[in-house]
This record gives structure tokens, sequence and C-alpha cells, in this order.
């Protein structure tokens, strides 16, 4: 990473994880830790055993593909890009490890270890078109959607095949059990607290202040000696490897499915805006898109409880994203 | 004014959100309940009463033939003489599949396959796959009238979309159409099993017998629109209509597991519990059944299907479960017609199959570890060539 670099111009308070500016500003964290304080208090409201350790870790345990989806998201987003091809990358990712499985409990870790190497390619193609090709990243996303929804169709014929092991599932569906006061401490708890750590410090570490100083204002990094193209592409690298992290989540959860990863790029980034981060750059902290995300579980979790239907909370996500963006831009001016 | 404005919206949408969380009822105890009030919603244009009547009463009949062979037996048989079909062997049978889409479609097909293996008199089996897709179903239709065939099977895609090219086909070979229907009379005949009402009906009969009165039921269907999905809901919501369970939900899947799931864990948190889940195919089942054992709740009554993932899991877990069956061993059945036919023999036709159901007192006869998940236990072919390494066994 890039240790050659002095932190570049628009020098950026270290809040949590980097970018998070204390107060009320713009990309700080405060306002989206209200909402979801108040969504909280609305939740447990309607459904009183919901702080119950279980309950609130099962909570959690849902939640955690989504929060980890919305890290990813954030280091393109910050940077000034965007990544539409997770929902469809987490999709592929689960009908692959289907196919390759096949039941097998003994593939389970090779398979694991080839999902990780995908995102990570799917990601490294995204962030060298957008650099090197200087395709908007857009429309680099755009495409590979398109491109890994085709490939998925074609490769399975539209129906699933093979299955997914016991061992696989294990990560989204169960968790270690006996765990005092907490009953059972879910593993997708736990990789979600290993991926909230790593996300942070990255943030805080050079890698992560040339990647806002990027998306603050690219050409002024340029000047002062930042490897642009470089900390863009490891930021699609970090998306294409957490949406990876998030199928294998997902897939536990749910099993074979063709429809897993649908619309989850668009509510991926209804979460990082949810959480104070500016589309187009330079602004947020990827503790604030964690947040969001969660945020964004919890409103869906009490629309849920109130009895709205499913179609009216992606309604919901894009009146957040219309308010997010109309009120950050709103605050630029002033 | 440079620092509150994010901070009040944010205030007011939470506290608006949080308004309606403390006062609101919960609304979706009954959505849009239809003319009975049982919360399943207005009856869907696809039904037909008559149609309805005569499966549920079909389901009781005895059927003649072989009874070891349910794919050659008939209920109800009114045969139709062939005698003008009547041609001198080796044979060169056609085939238009709508697809192999679903994994009923993919074990249906290998049946059919292996059925033709034991024909030597078949020289020539002739298939053209339609992807799905009715405009390739009907050049495909068209291409194989070119080839030469003694007799054409059509699985259609689509019923209405395809009722001409079946026609073309009809003035130039005998015709056996199989699965879905089309609008003519015009095949020599048209096989399938009891059909839609008859499994709707049986699976939402077993949650009345299962469950409490006033227990709380979630219904889940695939899709909306399709006629033989349209008809197992049609009559399961007559069932439930004149029952006294309280059917909470009625939501769509796309036969997506994943979808499934998640559904069925919203209604666990929101309804607490749920007594009993009638499904209008069994794919999904065993996501839904996940559903309560992550959710740490009993298993409710459940309606699922012959797939080997299910019946696994009735087995080990021991639920309260039943599984009406659209047999995939019916792909076998057009095959013998069309032999019977060119041998100038009568057929049944209409040729209605038998359409058994799986119960807790003959599952265990159907479950078969040492086939795939995604197997169906009533395709009849243990006894084929090429089994079960065919059908993805061991």
């Amino acid at each position: 990473m890039s240790t050659e670099l002095a932190t570049p111009a628009p020098a950026v308070a270290s809040g949590l994880g980097g970018g998070g500016r204390s107060g009320w500003g713009v990309g700080s964290i405060r306002p989206v830790l209200i909402i979801l304080a108040l969504l909280l208090i609305a939740v447990g409201i309607r459904q009183p055993d919901f702080y119950d350790p279980p309950v609130l870790l099962a909570f959690l345990k849902r939640a955690a593909p989504l929060i980890i989806l919305a890290a990813g998201q954030y280091f393109v987003i910050v940077a000034g890009d965007f990544d539409l091809s997770v929902g469809s990358l987490v999709t592929a990712e689960v009908v692959i490890a289907a196919r390759l499985i096949d039941g097998d409990p003994a593939a389970t870790w090779p398979v694991i270890a080839l999902l990780l190497g995908f995102g990570l390619l799917i990601g490294l193609v995204n962030g060298l078109v957008t650099t090197l090709l200087q395709v908007p990243s857009f429309i680099t996303t755009l495409g590979m959607y398109l491109v890994l929804v085709g490939a998925v169709y074609t490769w399975t014929g539209g129906s699933p095949r093979g299955a997914l092991s016991e061992e696989f599932r294990m990560f989204g569906r169960r968790g270690i059990d006996g765990v005092p006061v907490l009953g059972q401490l879910p593993y997708a708890v736990l990789v979600l607290s290993g991926v909230a750590v790593l996300a942070v410090l990255a943030m805080r570490s050079d890698f992560g202040k040339v990647l806002l100083a990027v998306g603050d204002n690219p050409r002024a990094a340029r000047v002062t000696g930042a490897r642009t193209a470089r900390v863009r592409t490891i930021a699609f690298l970090a998306s294409g490897l957490l949406a990876a992290v998030a199928a294998i989540l997902l897939g536990g959860f749910g099993g074979v499915s063709f429809q897993v990863g649908q619309g989850l790029e668009f509510t991926a980034i209804t979460a990082v805006v949810l959480g104070g981060v500016v589309l187009g750059g330079g602004r947020g902290s990827v503790a604030g898109a964690m947040l969001g995300a969660l945020t964004l579980q919890t409103l869906l979790t009490l629309l849920n409880l109130l009895g709205v239907s499913g179609a009216l909370s992606s309604a919901v996500q894009g009146l957040i994203i219309l308010a997010a963006v109309a009120v950050g831009t709103l605050r630029r001016r002033t | 004014m440079r620092r509150s404005t994010p901070f009040l919206l944010a205030v007011c949408t939470a506290v608006a959100v949080g308004v309606v969380g403390c006062t609101s009822d919960v609304p979706g105890a009954s959505p849009s309940a239809g003319p009975s009030g049982a919360g399943t919603g207005e009856t869907s244009k696809f039904f037909v009463q008559a149609d309805h009547d005569n499966e549920l009463a079909l389901r009781t009949k005895t059927a003649t033939g072989p009874a070891d062979k349910p794919w050659e037996q008939a209920l109800d048989p009114k045969t139709v003489d062939t005698a003008k079909y009547k041609k001198a062997g080796p044979y060169h049978l056609c085939f238009s599949n709508a697809g192999v889409g679903n994994p009923w479609r993919q074990v249906g097909f290998k049946n059919m396959q292996a059925e033709v293996k034991l024909h030597p008199e078949i020289k020539t089996f002739t298939v053209a796959d339609a992807e799905s897709k009715d405009d390739k179903q009907i050049s495909d239709i068209t291409d194989l009238l070119g080839k030469g065939c003694d007799a054409l099977i059509v699985s259609p895609n689509t019923t209405a979309t395809l009722t001409p090219a079946v026609e073309q086909a009809c003035a130039k070979v005998p015709v056996i159409v199989f699965d879905r229907g089309v609008n003519t009379k015009c095949p020599v005949t048209f096989i399938n099993p009891i059909g839609g009402y008859a499994f709707g009906a049986t699976g939402a009969e077993f949650l009345v017998e299962k469950v409490k009165p006033k227990g709380k039921i979630l219904a889940l269907r695939i899709l909306p629109g399709v006629d033989v999905l349209e008809a197992r809901w049609g009559a399961a919501k007559v069932v439930f209509d004149k029952s006294d369970l309280d059917v909470v939900g009625v939501e769509f899947t796309d036969g997506d597991a994943a979808k499934t799931k998640t559904i069925v864990t919203n209604y666990l948190q929101r309804f607490g519990d749920i007594d009993g889940i009638w499904m209008d195919a069994g794919a999904t089942a065993v996501a839904a059944a996940e559903a309560f054992e992550d959710a740490g709740k009993p298993f409710p009554a459940i309606v699922g299907e012959d797939q080997q993932d299910f019946l696994k899991m009735w087995q080990d877990k021991k639920l309260t479960a039943i599984a009406p069956t659209y047999p995939t061993y019916q792909w076998r059945t057009p095959v013998i017609a069309a032999l019977k036919i060119l041998n100038g023999e009568a057929v049944a036709s209409p040729w209605k199959l038998p359409q058994p159901t799986i119960t807790s007192d003959n599952l265990s006869q159907y479950v078969q570890a040492d086939m795939p998940p995604l197997h169906y236990a009533m395709c009849g072919c243990a006894t084929l060539p090429g089994y079960p390494k065919d059908w993805g066994g061991k």
C-alpha cells in the first residue's frame, strides 16, 4: 500500500475508521446512530423479547451479510466509484458452490477458497477496466452484473443443480453452542466482527487515507503523488472479496438459490448512503456504512413486524437514497 | 441552520416510523380478505368448478391396469380406436420437449429416455429441446415433422400458444400430448395425472385434519398465472375457506429457497408461531421447515412433495407432513402410448394416471438415501436401465 505518501490535501480527521467527522457534518455517523436508536426502541416496543441475547444475536446473524456487503461497497463508493456487480456476484458464488460441492463434505474448504478467489478475480477485472481502460465504474460494474447474470443462467439452464454440504452451510446457519448468557454464538456474527475490525483498521491505515483523498479530489490526490489507480483497484478487490464472504453466509442461511443476490447491490448502496457516506466519494466512514446496513436491516425488521409487505420495502429503500443524497447536496451547498 | 438539516430529518423520519410502530395494529393478519373472510383472497379466474369436482372425485377411483406399474394405469378410461395408425416397425419416434429447466423435468426426461431403451422397435428417438421458449418449440415441431417421424410426443411449454403447432402436426402424424395440455382435441391422446385441484386439496385437507382450530396457516405459492399452480391453490382455498383455520398469509416464493426461508422467518417473527405450511410445490419445503428449526420453533404441519431432500428431512426430524405428488413417471407413458398407437391398439383418451400421495405410513418406501437431494421419488424408474447412476444416484 502507498506508504510513500504523506496525508494528502484534504486532511481528514481520523474518526472511527477514518473520515468520520465529529459533530453533525457531512459524513458524520451521528445521524445514523440516532435513527438506529429510535428504530431499535420501536422494534423493542413491537417485539418485547427482541433484546433477549439469543433473539438479538439471531437478528445480527441475519444482518451480517448485508453489513459485510455494505463494508465492501463503502471502499468503492468512498473512492468515488460504484460496484453494481455485487448482487449477481453473490448469486453466482452460491450457484458455483452448490454445483462444485454437490453434497460432498470434503469439497467444502477447497470450494470456499475458490469462491474467495473468484470474488477477488471479479473485483480485479472491475478495478482494471475502471482504472486502466477508464470506463466509468457505473458502466463497468453494470456490464459485469449482466455478464454474471447471463453466465449463471447459461451454465445452469435456469434451474439449481447440486447441493451445498452441511459443513458449508454451517457458517450461515449455525454457531458455537453453549456460550453462557448468549446461548448460541452464530458463526456469521464472528465473521462479521472480524470483517468490521479489519475494515476499520484498513481505513485507519495509509491506504484508507489515500482512498478518501482519491474520492475527495482525484486530481489533487494524483498531483500529490497518490497511486489513484492502485487504491481504486484495491477497493474493487475488497468489494469482490467481501461479496464472496457475504455469499458464503447467505448460501449457508438459505441453501441453493437463484435469487439470493437479487437487488443486493442497491440494498448495499442504500445502507452505505444511510450511514452518511456521500455518493461521489471522499466523505463518510466505514463504521457509518456498516451502521447504515444495521439500521436498514432494523427498519426492514420493523416494517415486517408492522405487516408492511415486502414490495414496499424497496420503495422505502428508494426514498432513503433520494433523501440522503438530497440532504447531502443541500449540506454541501450551504 | 448549517448543522441541523440532516439531524432534524433523521429524527423526524425515525419518530414517524416509531409512532406508526406504537399505534398501528398488525395489518397483515388478514390481507384483502375474500368473500369468506378467511384470508385466502379472491377466487382466481382460473378456477373451474366442474374440473375441480371431477378431479376430487377421481382421487378415490380405482385405476385399471397393472398395480405395480402406475405409469401404465388409467383412471376412468375411455378408449379410442387407433387402427388407422397401425404401421410396421422399426419406428422413428420424435419428442418436442418444452424444456428441462427444473429438477422435475430433468428426472422426467431421464425416465423417458430410459423407457425408449426398453423398446428395440424404436430405431430412432429424436428430441428437440425448446428451452422453455414458445417460439422455439413451434419451430421445433415444424422441423421434426420434416424428419419422417412415425409419431410425435409433445410436452407443450404453454397451452394456448402451442395449440396451432400441435394442430399442424396432427394432420401429418399421430400426436401424443402430456403434462401441460393444448386447446385442441386433435392429439390421439392427452396423458397427465389427476391434476392440480387434487394435489392442492389433498395438502389442505391434511392441514385441516392436523392443525388445531384457529391455527395459523401460511400458504406459499411459486408464482401466479400458471394454470396447474392456480388449480392447486384454487382447491386449497376452497378447503381453507370451509375450515376454521386462519390463513395469515399467502406469499409468492418464485420457487426459490432463500426467498422462501426469508418469508417464513419474517412470518415467524411477526406472528410468533405458525401452525401449518401449505405449499403449491414442494421444491422449497426444506427451506420453509429450516426456518422453524433456525428460529427455535417447533416444526409446523407441512405440505411438501416427493423430492428426496424433503422426504429425508421428514423421516429424520419426524415431521407432521404429507406429500401430494405430480409423478414424474408420467414421462414413461407417452412412449408406451406411442407404441400402442403404432401397433393399432386402443389407448385411453384422455389417459388419466393415478396420483399417489406420500404419508407417514408409506414414507419409508420412498426415502432413498443413495439418490441426490433433488431427485423425485415417484419416478417409477427403479427398474429402468441405467438406474440409479443415470439419475445421479450411487
